[in-house]
């Protein structure tokens, strides 16, 4: 029976684990998302996981044993944040290369140095090129319903890509709100049974995983895996209808908020949209004709859609949680820029870099940012393209 | 035990197959088929990044006749534990019958044991993960050619640690990883060398059948580092137990147990004499360092004969 609780995010991918029937859990605890792990393990101690719970030595050793255990054959999850993804990054690159659908929490926290605990996406960010799919979630309700979405897209036969699922420091990971919890068995039907096709554990075949390529096979075997990836739009729009369809929340790639007869957008992903929301409808009753494009999905970049939901638009500000130094712009913006190139009429655009390390973005600050909005729109001029939002300088 | 003939062991098939890349006279293989035959249950193989994992698995050849997998170079010993949770939890479940015994192998050189993988392997021991992990130490990092690892001995010329005009090579001695995975207290620990196969066979055996985590330890002659002629690499092993620079002991739930005693000690000068990596130390002005490997050599051989009588 769907139950309403009162969850923080951490406890709602905690509650996700419980219901997804996981095999391995192997993670290693990091403020902000080291809860997600201790209550894995009082999960377990509680008998109420089944499955292995493995408590590492490190971060590189979760993930490789997370690729152990999936290349073995199960469901396979961990959660960190910052550093310990950091520390994971090479294996990310291989659990994606050996293409197996590891599932990930990613609770989003500002990457040392100057060493920082709170929320920016500068970690998940540091491995878009990694090969993982990424899913970014607004709140604690999008955190769990990603995350149960997840198994589901990483393990499907034409995508089997591992899965990140990214969720804020502190502002997600530790706020409380009433998530709908679904029912341990709809769940547990919803997300199904797993069926790896090399399993090693399945020892009547004999086979070699991993071996070395060198110049006539590596490309071939990279281009194989780039089509997982790209395979995987379909999935996630058809998982994302079904879950709907299951559960009453439908999911897609992005979220659109007063965009449609919008002339102004800004677009930001996971906890700032939900303030942006509300600035949005404070500057709507002021008159003003803004809208908010709230992306879901980072990788895949769902460029042409998001493209098509920006072209006709005069102004376009793009907010970043993390920075990309020395680039023309942070990641995000430099993907929606490059979507728009093919269009001949295009939207001027800017980018906003905001929050690393936690800093506050509040109601204002996305005033502040229409403001500007309106201001290119009347001129046609742009000052600069890359600005930082509540910062001193 | 019964006793096993060489003869019988040669008739069960083999897990590593011919046609693999390794050098000419390389201990790798030798070792190998000794341990691989030590065990009739399935078995699952992970390698670390090295001479034995690239030579093997060159896409779209494989010379494994048995699962396998490799990761990357330093987490041979999680890609095991990952492996070994995930059989834990499908036999939990009921998807693996509970009669049904599979082993996991993991294994390592010296670089991606003793270095890069070591902090995954004390990790793994300490969980008390149920498999054997297997390091051959050929005392460098050969499959990059000759760089210097926490295993190679004090004097030894390395890429990364050469002999030169003014350095005598590697000035530090070498890590004694046998004795740490001891001190870890994980259920059994042996050291061996492929010159007495039966006792590596022997261990190999004990290990697989042990439950939790094993470790052994294997010397491996490397005539392209070590700079010997092919045919002598047994030989060598053999002179390393010789001199003690390599003892053959087991540590079986805290006891220490010699199972190779010299009857005539030889001084190490007879092994370094005989591999090219060793050949500045008969310079007058290194003549210290031969003193000093053998004072260590004494030293640690007197040791583990205290530890043997405990
Ligand atoms: C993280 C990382 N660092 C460095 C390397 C390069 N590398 C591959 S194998 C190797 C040395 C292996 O030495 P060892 O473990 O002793 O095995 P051997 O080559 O002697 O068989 C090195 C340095 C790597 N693959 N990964
Ligand atoms: S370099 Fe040494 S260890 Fe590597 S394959 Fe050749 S002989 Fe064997
Ligand atoms: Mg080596």
């Amino acid at each position: 029976m769907k139950t309403l609780k009162p969850l923080n995010g951490n406890q709602t991918i905690a509650e996700a684990v419980r219901q997804v029937d996981i095999d391995v859990v192997a993670a290693y605890p990091i403020t902000p998302s080291t809860a997600i792990v201790e209550t894995i393990a009082q999960f377990k101690a509680d008998g109420l996981i089944k499955g292995e719970f493995v408590c590492p030595e490190s971060e590189h050793s979760a993930m490789s044993v997370c690729i152990g255990a999936a290349a073995a054959g199960g469901r396979v999850m961990t959660a960190t944040s910052a550093q310990g993804l950091a520390l994971m990054w090479e294996m990310l690159y291989i659990a994606a290369g050996l293409r197996l659908p590891i599932v990930a929490a990613i609770v989003n926290r500002a990457l040392s140095a100057p060493i920082n605990i709170h929320g920016d996406h500068s970690d998940t960010m540091g491995a878009r090129d990694s090969g993982w799919i990424q899913i970014y979630s607004e709140n604690c309700q999008e955190a769990y319903d990603n995350f149960i979405q997840a198994f589901r897209i990483a393990e499907h036969p034409d995508v089997r890509t591992p899965v990140l699922v990214g969720l804020d420091g502190f502002i997600i990971s530790h706020s409380t709100e009433i998530v709908e919890i679904e029912d341990d068995e709809e769940v547990r039907r919803f997300v199904g049974e797993y069926l790896p096709i090399y399993p090693l554990l399945d020892t009547s075949r004999r086979f070699t995983v991993g071996s070395i390529d060198f110049t006539d096979y590596y490309f071939e075997h990279k281009r194989s895996q780039i089509e997982g990836i790209e395979n995987s739009p379909r999935v996630i729009e058809q998982i994302g209808q079904e879950f709907g369809q299951k559960f009453g929340r439908y999911y897609s790639f992005f979220e659109a908020y007063h965009l449609d007869d919008a002339e102004l957008v800004i677009v930001v992903m996971s906890s700032a949209a939900g303030t942006c929301k509300e600035a949005i409808d404070e500057l709507r009753e002021e008159g003003l004709k803004i809208g908010l494009l709230k992306p879901r999905v980072f990788r895949p970049f769902p460029y042409q859609k998001i493209a098509e939901a920006l072209k006709d638009k005069l102004a376009v500000a793009v907010l970043d949680r993390s920075s990309s130094p020395g680039a023309f712009g942070a990641p995000l913006f430099t993907e929606i820029r490059s979507a728009l190139y093919d269009y001949e009429k295009r939207p001027k655009i800017i980018n906003y870099i905001y929050g690393l390390g936690g800093r506050d973005i509040k109601v204002e600050h996305f005033k502040e940012v229409a403001q500007n909005l309106v201001r290119i729109a009347t001129t046609g001029k742009i000052d600069s393209h890359v600005g930082y939002l509540n910062l001193r300088e | 035990m019964a006793a096993v003939r060489l003869k019988d062991l040669a008739q069960k098939e083999d897990r590593l197959v011919a046609g693999h890349g390794m050098c000419l006279g390389c201990g790798i293989p030798i070792i190998f088929k000794i341990i691989l035959r030590a065990t009739d249950d399935p078995l699952i193989v992970t390698c670390a990044t090295g001479c034995l994992e690239v030579c093997t698995t060159i896409f779209p050849r494989t010379a494994w006749n048995v699962t396998w997998i490799h990761s990357a170079f330093e987490n041979a010993a999680a890609t095991a534990a990952g492996i070994e949770a995930m059989y834990r939890a499908l036999k939990n479940k009921g998807k693996i019958p509970q009669e049904k015994k599979i082993k996991i192998l993991a294994i390592g050189g010296d670089g991606g044991t003793y270095d890069i993988g070591f902090q995954a392997l004390s990790g793994a021991v300490e969980r008390g993960h149920d498999f054997v992990y297997v390091c051959y130490d050929n005392n460098v990092y050969a499959n990059t050619g000759g760089q210097r690892s926490s295993a190679t001995p004090l004097g030894a010329s390395a890429t990364t640690a050469p002999a030169g005009t003014k350095s005598p090579g590697k000035i530090q001695p070498r890590k004694d990883l046998t004795r740490i995975m001891a001190a870890h207290k994980i259920p059994y620990v042996a050291q061996a060398s492929p010159n007495k196969w039966l006792d590596l066979y022997n261990k190999a055996k004990k290990a697989f059948e042990i439950e939790g985590s094993a470790f052994i330890n294997v010397l491996c002659p490397c005539p392209t580092e070590w700079k010997y002629e092919e045919s002598q690499g047994i030989k060598l092993a053999q002179l390393a137990n010789d001199t003690c620079v390599w003892p053959l002991y087991e540590v079986e739930k805290g006891h220490f147990k010699i199972n190779y005693k010299p009857k005539q000690k030889l001084p190490v000068t007879e092994w370094l004499k005989s591999q090219g990596r060793f050949r500045h130390l008969f310079k007058e002005e290194n003549a210290w360092i031969i003193e000093a490997i053998q004072a260590q050599v004494d030293e640690e051989w007197e040791e583990l004969n205290k530890l043997a009588e405990m």
